[in-house]
C-alpha cells in the first residue's frame, strides 16, 4: 500500500514534469482541431496541398524552409504530389544558386526549399516544433497530453491572433499580437483572408482557413515522418503487449510451484 | 570468494573440459545466471535489467546514429534533420536515443530510491551502493554531453551554463573551465571533444556495471526483508533462494515487456514531449532563451543549485568566514554536488542496523517525504527564481540534506523497530499463506 502510493506519486510527477517549462508568459492559444492529432491521427493531404498553396504564395517572400528537401513533397503520408508535380513545383517557384555552374538556376527535386536570409526571419522548417505554446496551463504540459495542443496551433493562433493595434520602438513598427509572448511582434499581419486562390471543391480561403493550412503544412515540414513514427508506435505497443501477456502466463507458470511450496 | 552456496558448474563434455581447464569463461557464466536470488524480491527488483538492457539499446543506437552524425557548429544541427529525413528510419534510431535517456533516468531513480528504501547500501553493499552512485555520474555527464550534440538553443545554453559551474570554483575554476570547453566559450572545440566523450563513457559505465554485479554477486541480492540468505549449508541457503533463471530472468523480462510498451508508446505518440521545444532552434550565440531548462532528469539537482541564493542567511554566513571564497555562486555548486555526496555517504549516515525500512516505523514517513521533496525538487527546478519559488526550493533542499546528515543518524537511535522475520523463508511463507497443505490463495504477483 505504502508502496503504491509511493509509486503512484512518481508517476503523475513524471508525467508533470515531462511538460514542466518555461510557466509565465505567452500569449493566447486556441486549440484547433488539426487532423493529426492523437495516436491515430492523421496529415490531411488536401489541407497540406493548400497550406503548401499558401507558404509558396505569401510565407515564401521572406521565411525559408532550409531543411526540407523538395523531393519530400512527393512522399506518402505528407503532401503527396506526383513526380510530375514536384519537378513542376520546384522549377515554377525556386531558384538555387548552383556552384558548379556559378550561376542561379531553377531548383530540382534534388534540391531544399531555399533558405531565406535577407529579412532576418526566421527559418520555418521545424517551427511547429520549436514553440512552446503548449505547454499550458501553468507549465504543466496537460494542454499537449490531453488535448493534442503543440505548435500548430500556435502558428494558427499567431496568424489570426494579430489586433490591428501597432506600436512604434526603436524605429520599428511592432504589431500586437494576441498569441505572441510579450504580446507585439515585428512581423506584419501576414494573412488577412482572400489572400491565395485555393482550387475548386476547397473550402474558401477565410483567415482562419489558411492559418490552420500553413500550420498543418508546417507541422508536416517539421515531422515528415509522423505517420510513419505513429505506425510503428502503435505496431510496437500491439506486439510489446502480447508479449508481456505471453511472459507474464510464462512467469506465473514458472513461479506456481515455488509458491506453493510447503515449509518441511 | 564464497557467495552464497549453490551448485557450481561442471563441464561435462570433452569439449567443456578442454575449454574449462583453458577459460573457465563458461564457469562464470554459468554461475552468473544460477545465482542463487532471494525468493521473496518484489517488483522493485526490476530495475536493474531494465538499467541494463537500455544501456544497451542507447549504445545501439547511439553508434548507429554517428555513422550519419557531424560534429561540428555548421553542420551538426542539418545533420540532426538528415537523420530525421533521409536516413532510413533515422527518426525512430534518434526518438529512441533521445527518449531513452529518459528511460534511463526514470528506471536509475527508481532503482537509487529502492535502495534507500530497503537499505540495500548497508554493510556489506556499501561498494555496490558507492559503484552505483559513479555509474549515476558518469550517465549524468554523458547524458549532458549528449544534449549538447544536437547543436539546438537549448543545447547551447546549456553547456554554457552547467560548464559555468566550474568556473564558480574559486582559484582554479576559470581554468578548469576553459579546459573542459577546450576555450573561452562554448564553440566548435566543444562539441567536438563532447562527442568524443559521450561516445567513450557509456563503455566506461558498462565496466562499473560489471563491477556493480560482480560486487553485489558477492555479497548476495539484498531483499525486501533485509534479512539475510542463510549461508550454514547448500540446503539452508535453498530455502531462501531460488536461481536466478529461470525465476527472475523470466519475471525480468515480463517488466521489461510492459515498460517497453510504454517507451514505444512515448517513442512513437507524443517523442517530443519530455524535450524542450528550443532545441529545435539552431543554436545561436548572441539570443539567450527565455528560460534555460535542464532536461527533467537534472531539474532536483538543479533545483538546489539554484536554491542558495545570496539572500539566504547560511551563505551569507559562510561567505563572511571565509572571506568571500565560498560566494552563493560557490556554495550552489557544492551544494549541487553535496547533494549526491551525501546520498553517496548513506551507508555511514545511517546508523540503523535494521536494513529494510519495512521494519522501521518512524523511517518509513522521513523517507516518504524524502520522495516527495524529491519531486517538488523536480517541479520547482523547472519554474522562474521568484517568490514563491525561492521559499519552496530552499526548504526543499534543506530537507534533502537534513535527511541525509541528521534524520538517518538520528534515527538509528531514537527508533525502535518493528520485529523481523528470521529467514526470508518464513518471510515468504507468511506472505504467501498458511503453511503445511492448505490450498494457496491465487496470487498474482510472485514477490508481494
Amino acid at each position: 500500500m505504502f508502496r503504491k502510493t509511493v509509486l503512484s506519486a512518481c508517476l503523475a510527477t513524471l508525467t508533470l514534469a515531462g511538460g514542466a517549462f518555461a510557466a509565465g508568459e505567452g500569449g493566447h492559444v486556441t486549440d484547433y482541431d488539426f487532423s493529426f492529432e492523437g495516436p491515430f491521427g492523421s496529415y490531411d493531404q488536401a489541407q497540406l496541398q493548400r497550406g503548401l498553396q499558401v507558404y509558396t504564395q505569401v510565407c515564401s517572400g521572406c521565411h525559408g524552409l532550409e531543411y526540407v528537401p523538395l523531393r519530400s513533397l512527393g512522399y506518402e503520408g505528407g503532401v503527396g504530389l506526383s513526380d510530375e508535380e514536384v519537378r513542376a513545383y520546384a522549377e515554377q517557384n525556386f531558384e538555387v544558386y548552383d556552384e558548379e555552374a556559378d550561376e542561379y538556376r531553377p531548383a530540382t527535386p534534388t534540391d531544399h526549399f531555399p533558405a531565406v536570409t535577407s529579412v532576418g526571419a526566421p527559418d520555418l522548417s521545424l517551427m511547429a516544433k520549436a514553440r512552446a505554446g503548449f505547454h499550458g496551463p501553468y507549465g504543466t504540459g496537460l494542454n499537449q497530453f490531453f488535448k493534442g495542443m503543440g505548435g500548430a496551433e500556435y502558428i494558427a493562433s499567431l496568424l489570426t491572433g494579430y489586433t490591428g493595434e501597432q506600436m512604434e520602438q526603436a524605429g520599428t513598427i511592432l504589431y500586437e499580437n494576441e498569441a505572441f509572448p510579450g504580446g507585439y511582434i515585428s512581423m506584419a499581419p501576414p494573412l488577412y483572408g482572400e489572400d491565395v486562390e485555393y482550387a475548386e471543391g476547397q473550402p474558401t480561403p477565410t483567415l482562419e482557413q489558411e492559418a490552420k493550412d500553413v500550420a498543418a503544412f508546417l507541422m508536416w515540414t517539421a515531422e515528415p515522418k509522423m505517420m510513419a513514427r505513429k505506425q510503428a508506435g502503435f505496431v510496437g505497443v500491439v506486439f510489446l503487449s502480447l508479449l508481456a501477456v505471453l511472459l507474464y502466463l510464462t512467469n506465473k507458470r514458472i513461479w506456481a510451484p515455488i509458491k506453493k511450496r510447503k515449509t518441511s | 570468494m564464497a557467495g552464497i552456496p549453490h551448485d557450481h558448474y561442471e563441464p561435462k563434455t570433452g569439449g567443456e573440459k578442454w575449454l574449462h581447464s583453458r577459460l573457465p569463461i563458461l564457469g562464470i557464466l554459468y554461475d552468473t545466471i544460477m545465482i542463487p536470488t532471494p525468493k521473496n524480491l518484489n517488483w522493485m527488483w526490476i530495475w536493474g535489467i531494465v538499467l541494463t538492457f537500455t544501456l544497451v539499446l542507447q549504445i545501439v543506437t547511439g553508434i548507429t546514429l554517428v555513422m550519419h552524425y557531424t560534429p561540428d557548429v555548421d553542420l551538426a544541427f542539418g545533420s540532426i534533420e538528415h537523420i530525421m529525413r533521409d536516413v532510413n528510419g533515422g527518426w525512430a534510431l534518434r526518438y529512441i536515443h533521445m527518449n531513452g535517456a529518459s528511460l534511463f533516468f526514470v528506471a536509475v531513480y527508481f532503482h537509487i530510491f529502492r535502495g534507500l528504501y530497503y537499505g540495500s547500501y548497508k554493510a556489506p553493499r556499501e561498494v555496490t551502493w558507492i559503484i552505483g552512485i559513479l555509474i549515476y555520474l558518469l550517465m549524468m555527464g554523458t547524458a549532458f554531453m549528449g544534449y549538447v550534440l544536437p547543436w539546438g538553443q537549448m543545447s547551447f545554453w546549456g553547456a554554457t551554463v552547467i560548464t559555468g559551474l566550474f568556473g564558480a570554483i574559486p582559484g582554479i575554476g576559470e581554468g578548469l573551465q576553459t579546459w573542459l570547453l577546450g576555450g573561452p566559450a562554448v564553440g566548435n572545440y566543444t562539441l567536438t571533444r563532447f562527442f568524443s566523450l559521450h561516445y567513450l563513457m557509456p563503455f566506461i559505465i558498462a565496466g562499473l556495471v560489471i563491477v556493480h554485479i560482480w560486487a553485489f554477486h558477492t555479497t548476495g541480492n539484498n531483499n525486501p526483508s533485509g534479512v539475510e540468505v542463510r549461508r550454514t549449508s547448500k540446503a539452508d541457503a535453498a530455502k531462501d533462494t531460488v536461481p536466478f533463471w529461470p525465476y527472475y530472468v523470466m519475471k525480468d523480462l515480463f517488466a521489461l515487456a510492459v515498460i517497453l510498451a510504454v517507451f514505444f508508446a512515448i517513442v512513437g505518440f507524443m517523442p517530443n514531449y519530455l524535450g524542450h521545444p528550443d532545441n529545435y532552434i539552431e543554436a545561436n550565440p548572441l539570443a539567450t532563451p527565455e528560460h534555460i531548462v535542464p532536461e527533467w532528469y537534472f531539474l532536483p539537482f538543479y533545483a538546489i543549485l539554484r536554491a542558495f541564493t545570496s539572500e539566504v542567511w547560511a551563505v551569507q554566513f559562510v561567505s563572511f568566514i571565509t572571506a568571500g571564497i565560498i560566494d552563493a555562486k560557490f556554495f550552489g555548486v557544492l551544494a549541487m554536488f553535496g547533494a549526491i555526496a551525501v546520498m553517496a555517504l548513506a551507508p555511514w549516515l545511517d546508523t540503523s542496523s535494521v536494513r529494510s525500512g519495512r521494519y522501521r516505523p518512524m523511517f518509513k514517513w522521513w523517507f516518504a517525504l524524502l520522495v516527495v521533496d524529491f519531486m517538488v525538487l523536480m517541479w520547482v527546478g523547472a519554474q522562474s527564481t521568484e517568490f514563491p519559488y525561492d521559499w519552496i526550493s530552499l526548504i526543499a533542499s534543506t530537507y534533502w540534506f537534513v535527511y541525509f546528515l541528521v534524520i538517518l543518524p538520528l534515527l538509528g537511535v531514537i527508533e525502535k523497530p518493528l520485529p523481523r522475520p528470521d529467514t526470508i523463508e518464513a518471510e515468504y511463507d507468511a506472505h504467501h499463506g498458511p503453511t503445511g497443505g492448505e490450498a494457496q490463495k491465487p496470487n498474482l504477483s510472485p514477490a508481494e
